[in-house]
């Protein structure tokens, strides 16, 4: 019964949705006001609408309710509650739902949060949502349905893949898939600008908290795959370079370059038709990802939708929405208005430059992703492409970024002096230096994570010396607190955010100085890692929730002193029948130890280890992003209201 | 990342649960770095992606087992590397050779950069022309302003 509400409540969503696509666009085309306030009572009823049909999926899974199919491939009654719960959007189904009721959620707080807009442009951002919602919806219903009945019901569920039990992935989808929504709205308000004919500072203004919480949410969600592969997979790498994983970065390169281009629309009203064309890209690049780990093209073994139909009709849906908008754009951008000048060393040349160069990375990384399989039906090659090349082609432009990164913020709007601003960096610029030979001193010939560090330093540098320029910390440092209380928080924000890039790149750093051994130990025995002494007292089996493992204690010593107790293990899950590696990481947030148990034979058991210098920094680097993301997103000009109109126009 | 998940498991059953073997590894820790090197620039061919030293399937335990043979033997980087690809072809290699096939590959950060720089150029001259150019209407202007001083 609650399955058949659920799939009723996604069925009205749709219809609403499908209104909600209509009636404000018409509306705000006709100036017509009764059907523009229509936009946002149809935008609350259809997250209504979604929202129970998720809270009849969760509940399927809360009360394993097997005769709904979804639930037996995907759930188990023996399994905790949280990831009976994260099971629901584990699967392609279920997550599907997610998407949906974070676009409506999105759609929501527009119709909620946007009372200042003015109304033609409120009414067709709405209506450009329930556009995506509709198609997303119909496929959802279409072809993905997550309330699918089974009978006669099997007595239990098939379990949760166990790798997926995890608290890190638990929040994985939902964070990410908070980012790439978030572009959704980006994408509606760029396509209602569009229609409109009309980019302002006005329209800068509301773009960019979308954009700014998009990213944060993107970033985060990035940052929990990265760092669940780093405790989970067992091999203590953080990122592959894998495809799926290139989909996420894909919106984050874009979305990166958008919320910087969006500054330059609200405080210079410059790069307009740039930002609308990059607020397409980022959604279209949202979608790319959608497509690519659900179609299974990129890989001849589908896994997440083994239903060749699912890759067609997201690929008709990308198409659309993408094309669409596209073919709008192409129409529609030469009346928006040229760009403003400004000298090419400035504030603006150096968000271009920031653009350009995140633009290009992405479009490396979208060509080594897509280019296995293009040449494949092209030329009929089977090739490759992974880390090595993704490191190779991708360091050249990231380089100059790191370099420019510091300088711009420093930068004067409309014409700068870049000679002051590098005589502003000297000491950051010698910090960096100093930081890169102290560490090919101290660690040896080791250039990549010198170079690491020297980008930490600059970085880091870079954003404290952009705020003590700010506050004057140096030319009235009387006053230097009360102008550090004024300054305004997107000022902070962008400093903390730059500054967090300058944590994960020493992280990354750190990791290339990793050390790791692998030994074959019987209880008793020790070996030598990175100036500890790791010692296999026992192993011995150990009973879970749902599952049985072996578990290694391992103490580390340092000079007789005992620094942690590692117990890493082999977990087996009846249910499913698979055995996973849970990593013991010990960490004191300047290095992590890093134990794993294998095979065990001759009364011992085999023990890879691994010192893992200032690991992590990487993901923590990621967090003060987000947090300086929100930060500026606080920013009270956001936060009270973006001026009308009519008041810009004004004071213009 | 979820479905590289489900591939790793689907593909790579054996990797979960084993770290390796350490009778694998070289003695000599130069030899094995170099040996690591050398792996990650090889494709476990059956993984998703995975070069041999981050999977433990069989085929890449394998490959690892004939990397360090032939990096015991004394061989470098790229004679080691040339062995594998005449085996396996260019599937084995996680850095595409240079083919007619991967040329616009290998060229994507170039003309990325060089296409931004262009449309850059080609915009900021369009604008500023627009910009020194006059109106009609500020040239009518003009005009009559000529005419009243003369």
């Amino acid at each position: 019964m609650i399955g058949e509400i659920g799939h009723f409540a996604l069925a009205l969503g749709c219809i609403l949705a499908l209104v909600q696509a209509i009636l404000p666009l018409i509306g705000a085309h006709r100036a017509d006001a009764r059907l523009m306030a229509l936009a946002s009572p149809l935008a609350g009823a259809q997250l209504i609408a979604i929202a129970s049909a998720f809270g009849a999926l969760l509940w399927a899974f809360a009360v394993n309710d097997t005769t709904v199919s979804n639930v037996v491939l995907n759930s188990h009654s023996q399994k905790p509650l949280l990831y009976k719960f994260s099971g629901a959007w584990g699967n392609h189904e279920g997550s599907m739902v997610l998407w949906v009721l974070i676009l409506a959620l999105c759609g929501g707080a527009v119709a909620g949060f946007g009372r200042d807009l003015p109304s033609a442009l409120q009414a067709r951002v709405i209506g450009i949502l329930g556009l995506i919602a509709v198609g997303f919806l119909g496929f959802i219903i279409f072809t993905s349905n997550p309330f699918e009945r089974v009978w006669p019901p099997p007595m239990d569920g098939q379990g949760l893949n166990p790798i997926l039990q995890d608290p890190g992935l638990a929040f994985h989808p939902p964070m990410l898939y908070l980012g790439y929504v978030g572009y959704a709205v980006t994408f509606a308000f760029a396509v209602a600008a569009l229609l409109e004919g009309r980019v302002d500072a006005a329209w800068g203004r509301w773009v960019r908290p979308w954009s700014l919480a998009a990213w944060s949410f993107l970033t985060l969600g990035i940052a929990l795959g990265s760092w669940w592969a780093y405790y989970e997979l067992g091999w203590g790498g953080y990122w592959f370079w894998d495809p799926v994983e290139n989909a996420s970065l894909l919106p984050w390169l874009i979305g990166t370059a958008l919320l910087h281009s969006a500054i330059v629309v609200e405080k210079r009203e410059s790069l307009k038709i740039w930002t609308v064309l990059l607020a397409i890209l980022a959604f279209g690049m949202s979608l790319l990802g959608t497509f690519l780990v659900r179609s299974g093209v990129l890989n001849s073994v589908h896994a997440f939708a083994n239903d060749p139909a699912r890759g067609v009709f997201i690929l008709a849906l990308l198409m659309a929405y993408v094309a669409g908008a596209l073919a709008l754009f192409a129409w529609r951008a030469p009346k928006l208005g040229g760009t403003g000048i400004f000298a090419p060393i400035s504030r603006e040349g150096g968000l271009v430059l920031n653009n350009l160069l995140l633009c290009s990375i992405a479009a490396v990384v979208l060509v080594g992703t897509l280019w296995p399989m293009f040449a494949d039906i092209m030329f009929g090659a089977k090739i490759s492409v992974g880390a090595p090349f993704f490191n190779a082609a991708t360091a050249p432009l990231a380089i100059p970024l790191v370099a420019a990164m510091a300088v711009g913020p420093l930068l004067a709007w409309k014409r700068a002096d870049l000679a002051g601003a590098l005589q502003r960096l000297w000491w950051v610029g010698a910090l960096a230096v100093a930081s890169a030979f102290l560490t090919l001193l101290v660690a040896g010939y080791h250039v990549l994570p010198a170079l690491g560090f020297a980008a930490a330093a600059w970085l880091i540098g870079g954003a404290t010396a952009d705020l003590l320029d700010r506050i004057a910390a140096f030319r009235r440092p009387s006053q230097a607190w009360n102008r550090a209380r004024g300054l305004p928080r997107a000022a902070w924000g962008s400093a903390i955010a730059h500054a967090g890039m300058g944590v994960t790149f020493a992280g990354l750093a750190g990791m290339g100085l990793a050390t790791d051994t692998l030994v074959a130990l019987k209880p008793g025995e020790a070996t030598q890692l990175a100036g500890y002494e790791w010692r296999l007292e026992r192993i011995r089996d150990v009973q879970g929730p749902n599952w049985s493992a072996r578990r290694a204690t391992v103490t580390v010593l340092d000079g007789g002193r005992v620094v942690t107790v590692l117990e890493p293990e082999k977990r087996f899950f009846p249910v499913g029948r698979m055995n996973t590696t849970e990593a013991a990481i010990h960490t004191n947030a300047l290095r992590d130890l890093y134990a794993v148990l294998g095979d065990e034979r001759d009364g011992g058991g085999v023990l890879r280890l691994h010192h893992n210098p200032l690991a992590p920094w990487i993901w923590f680097g990621a967090v003060i992003m987000a947090l300086g993301g929100g930060l500026s997103l606080s920013d009270r000009r956001i936060r009270v209201s973006a001026p009308s109109r009519k008041a810009a126009a004004a004071t213009a | 990342m979820t479905r590289w998940i489900f591939l790793c498991l689907l593909l790579a059953l054996p990797a979960w649960g084993a770290v390796g073997d350490p009778n694998e590894r070289l003695a000599d820790p130069a030899k094995e770095a170099l040996a690591r090197d050398i792996g990650r620039e090889l494709r476990c061919l059956v993984c998703q992606n995975q070069s041999i030293e981050d999977s433990d399937a069989q085929l890449a335990r394998d490959l690892r087992r004939l990397v360090r043979e032939r990096v015991a033997a004394g061989e470098d980087q790229t004679a080691v590397i040339r062995f594998v690809h005449e085996r396996y072809g260019d599937f084995v290699l996680l850095r595409p050779p240079v083919t007619a096939a991967t040329m616009l590959l290998w060229a994507t950060p170039v003309l990325a950069l060089g296409g931004g720089i262009a449309v850059i150029m080609f915009r900021r001259r369009r604008a500023m022309a627009e910009a020194a150019a006059l109106s009609p209407d500020e040239a009518k202007r003009l005009a009559e302003l000529d005419r009243g001083a003369a």
